[in-house]
């Protein structure tokens, strides 16, 4: 008697593979690193290193507490901790990163089942945390090149000159604070676009090259990974709403969409399948959002930048935006093929 | 005719590997005929048959043995002469059992009286026609098996004004109807004539995959004097086949949810169909034969055989040389919809277009893992469900929330299964769900 595998149809299937697919995301990271470890110095490479071994070895851990199999052969826990690195300071302390990476695996993506099953997206969650608790070494931000200088980020800088202007403009009896805040802002002018692009500028260790992102983000627009809906809607509704509060000036909209993470966030996580609606248009109101809570933040409130925290709300609004976005099916009235 | 027609194009859909390589140039030969068959009473969509013979009947060649039983059936033939063995339950290659005439083949081939003769086609009457493809035993030969003398009658009601042949062949492996078309069309193009004649219908399309370039060129030019009969290449894309899915690109129009071809005025048959109501007409002889791809990596020599229904796999493989190597799977149909078999010993029957060895490393399919929600089976779905989410309620029992999100439209064409990264058995889940969603209905009826 034979033993022939009788199986369910179909009998043929793709190559492709979740850990492909991590693996890709890992291969469109490296650009953004490589700018980082030149631009930062070995001080970035230790973060790197730091952050995906812990993440790995967490969720080691935790499958083996659980009694679960193991998965990290799939690499989607190397990609938690190379995207918790890219979101944190170069210099940052090595217990901060264990701390954020313990967090990321087993808070935000275990307790709550594991892959595909996190509500948030890992990293920015864990970086959300480590905001709140350590927020002075979270923004310790150090100049490109130099060693341990501390420098304020661009859009720190585009805050105080804002602030500054209007406040000078606005009130020239009471100039006392205007004047300091001009005074600071006037000393420390903001980079040029080139620098800005190219990542010559201060901020967290994979956020500052746009350039190498956009590399990364081609990649994986090629490969498949990514579609364009999330981080083009995402983008593009920045551009036009910094456009419009800021009375038209293009150079600024387009200047700062290099800036906060913004490229890192719209390509790499705004974009985790796990916490972005599935459905098309609600991969679109995902973008359109993460663009208003971004621009909002960032001009009316209290942080210079709001990359993180849109990415956090519009993640718990994904079930909410995939309920009311369910597409036609074919044949129904009204649908469109 | 050769206008431009302008096609539409379904959404999803996926490109496997199309390994029709191995018999799509191979010219189609004529299986030996079998010491004994093994003819199942169901062989098609609805009621068994009731048998017409007992043990130690003789018959002939063509002989009606199995009677319809309700309209939704039709008749089974024996495909030899000789005598009959006995009456068994027996396994069918679709993965049930069934009853079936077990008859020893005298090798003589002693045929039945034709069900008619060297009539010409306009001199038959529609009721006629009607009747012959009923008394013939024709069926849906794509795989779906539906008598086809019920999709010829429709209900009054129902105004059919376009007639599509399937020839798009989009399973991988499976090049019969590439065959077909290649060597008989015009067998083809009778066969759309009968079936215009029939339906009154004066639009006729035969839909072609573009990944056979040469059949498209023959049946055009088969095609050139016929009136009202076109040729059209679609691009290839599983599951461009699929009923709905073809009606839409040959004509724009989508089947409601729900609904049938019929209607929206259109009724597709496949090539081979045609053929079998072309030859019966023409040579008064039922189906009692079909043609039949025998591939994969573990077939000695694949081939595209006109196999006697009722021959077993065993006896066909035989004809093809055999195997280089174990099959690890042997598949009934194609590699996306077909079904795995624990056994050769089954008979050819008219729903087997494909018989499919499959080598141990074709066989493996990597261990199923967490859904990421990569979303990958949404997007290649022809119908835009939510395979994922489908088949995590299903997985959950909740069949209710299932059938909420569609599930009983799915097609099963497999395309969520193939691509998802994780392996997960998304189809498999859904038909567990539209079976027990079909199966809440009934009781609740």
């Amino acid at each position: 008697m034979s033993n022939y595998i009788v199986s369910s149809s179909p009998h043929i299937r793709t190559h492709e593979s979740t850990s492909r697919i991590m693996l890709d995301v890992i291969i469109a990271l490296i650009p953004a690193g490589v700018v980082s470890i030149w631009k930062f110095g070995v001080k970035s490479l230790w973060v790197i290193l730091l952050a995906v071994i812990s993440s790995v070895l967490t969720e080691y851990i935790v499958q083996k507490l659980t009694k679960k199999t193991v998965t990290i052969n799939d690499f989607s826990s190397a990609v938690t901790g190379l995207l918790l690195a890219y979101n944190l300071p170069p210099g940052a302390p090595w217990w901060m990163v264990i701390i954020g990476s313990v967090i990321a695996i087993a808070l935000v993506k275990h307790a709550f089942g594991g892959l595909g099953h996190n509500f948030m997206n890992p990293a920015l969650a864990a970086r959300a945390v480590l905001m709140a608790c350590w927020p002075v070494h979270m923004t310790n931000w150090i100049s490109p090149g130099s060693d341990a200088v501390s420098s304020a980020t661009p859009l720190v800088l585009r805050k105080i000159s804002d602030a500054a202007t209007s406040a000078t403009s606005a009130a020239t009896s009471s100039a006392t604070s205007g004047a300091t805040a001009g005074a600071t802002a006037a000393s420390m002018e903001l980079p040029s676009l080139l620098d800005v692009i190219i990542g010559n500028i201060p901020g967290s260790l994979g956020e500052i090259s746009s350039a190498a992102l956009l590399i990364g983000a081609a990649y994986l627009l090629y490969r498949g990974v990514i579609n364009w809906r999330i981080p083009f809607t995402y983008l593009a509704t920045t551009f036009v709403l910094t456009l419009f509060i800021n009375g038209w000036d293009f150079y600024d909209a387009f200047y700062q969409l290099f800036l906060g993470g913004l490229i890192l966030g719209a390509f790499f996580m705004a974009t985790d399948y796990s916490s972005s609606p599935v459905t098309s248009l609600g991969q679109i109101i995902m973008g359109i959002g993460c663009g208003i809570l971004t621009t909002v933040i960032r001009e009316f409130g209290g942080y210079p930048e709001g990359v993180s925290y849109s990415i956090l709300l519009m993640n718990v609004a994904t079930p909410l935006i995939e309920k009311y976005t369910m597409p036609k099916i074919f044949g129904e009235v009204g649908s469109r093929v | 005719m050769s206008s431009k027609l302008k096609l539409f194009s379904f959404s999803g859909g996926i490109h496997p590997p199309e390994n029709k390589h191995m018999t799509e140039n191979k010219k189609i030969e004529t299986c030996k005929s079998p010491d004994i068959v093994t003819i199942p009473l169901l062989q098609h969509t609805g009621a068994p048959c009731e048998p017409l013979v007992a043990k130690g009947d003789e018959v002939k060649l063509g002989q009606k043995i199995g009677e319809p039983k309700g309209y939704i059936s039709a008749p089974v033939h024996s495909s030899v002469s000789g005598v009959v063995k006995s009456i068994e339950t027996v396994d069918l290659p679709t993965g049930i059992k069934a009853n079936a005439v077990i008859i020893e083949n005298d090798g003589k081939d002693t045929p039945e009286e034709p069900l008619t003769s060297g009539k010409r086609l306009e001199d038959f009457s529609i009721k006629e026609l009607q009747n012959l493809v009923l008394e013939a035993g024709i069926v849906g030969l794509g795989g779906a098996c539906f008598p086809t003398h019920v999709k010829l009658s429709p209900p009054d009601d129902k105004k059919i004004d376009i007639i599509i042949l399937n020839g798009a062949e989009c399973e991988p492996f499976l090049t019969s109807d590439h065959r077909l078309m290649v060597e008989k069309p015009e067998e083809i193009i009778y066969g759309m004539k009968v079936i215009m004649k029939i339906l009154n219908v004066s639009q006729g399309y035969i839909a072609i995959e573009d990944n056979k370039p040469d059949a498209i060129n023959i049946m055009k030019e088969a095609a050139q004097k016929e009136k009202g009969i076109q040729i059209i290449a679609l691009p290839t894309r599983y599951p461009q086949g699929a009923e709905k899915q073809l009606i839409y690109a040959v004509t724009g129009r989508q089947v409601p949810a729900g609904g049938l071809p019929a209607d929206i005025g259109v009724e597709v048959n496949n090539v081979c169909t045609a053929a079998a109501i072309a030859r019966a007409i023409q040579t008064g002889m039922p189906l009692y034969q079909r043609i039949v791809t025998v591939s994969g990596g573990a077939v000695k020599e694949p081939k595209n055989v006109l196999v006697r229904l009722g021959t077993s796999f065993r006896d066909v493989i035989e004809f093809c040389g055999g195997w280089t190597e174990e099959p690890a799977k042997i598949i009934n149909g194609g590699p996306m919809m077909g079904t795995a078999l624990h056994t050769l010993d089954v008979p050819v029957t008219k729903q087997t277009s494909g018989i499919l060895l499959f080598t141990k490393k074709e066989a493996e399919q990597p261990e199923p893992s967490n859904c990421i929600r990569c979303a990958r089976c949404h997007y290649v779905c022809p119908i835009r469900l939510l395979p994922m989410n489908i088949s995590a309620q299903s997985l959950l029992g909740n069949y209710e929330e299932a059938e909420k999100l569609h599930a009983l439209e799915c097609i099963e064409c497999g395309c969520c299964s193939y691509i998802c990264p994780a392996s997960r058995p998304l189809l498999q889940s859904i038909q567990v769900a539209k079976k027990e969603i079909i199966e809440a209905r009934k009781q609740n009826a």
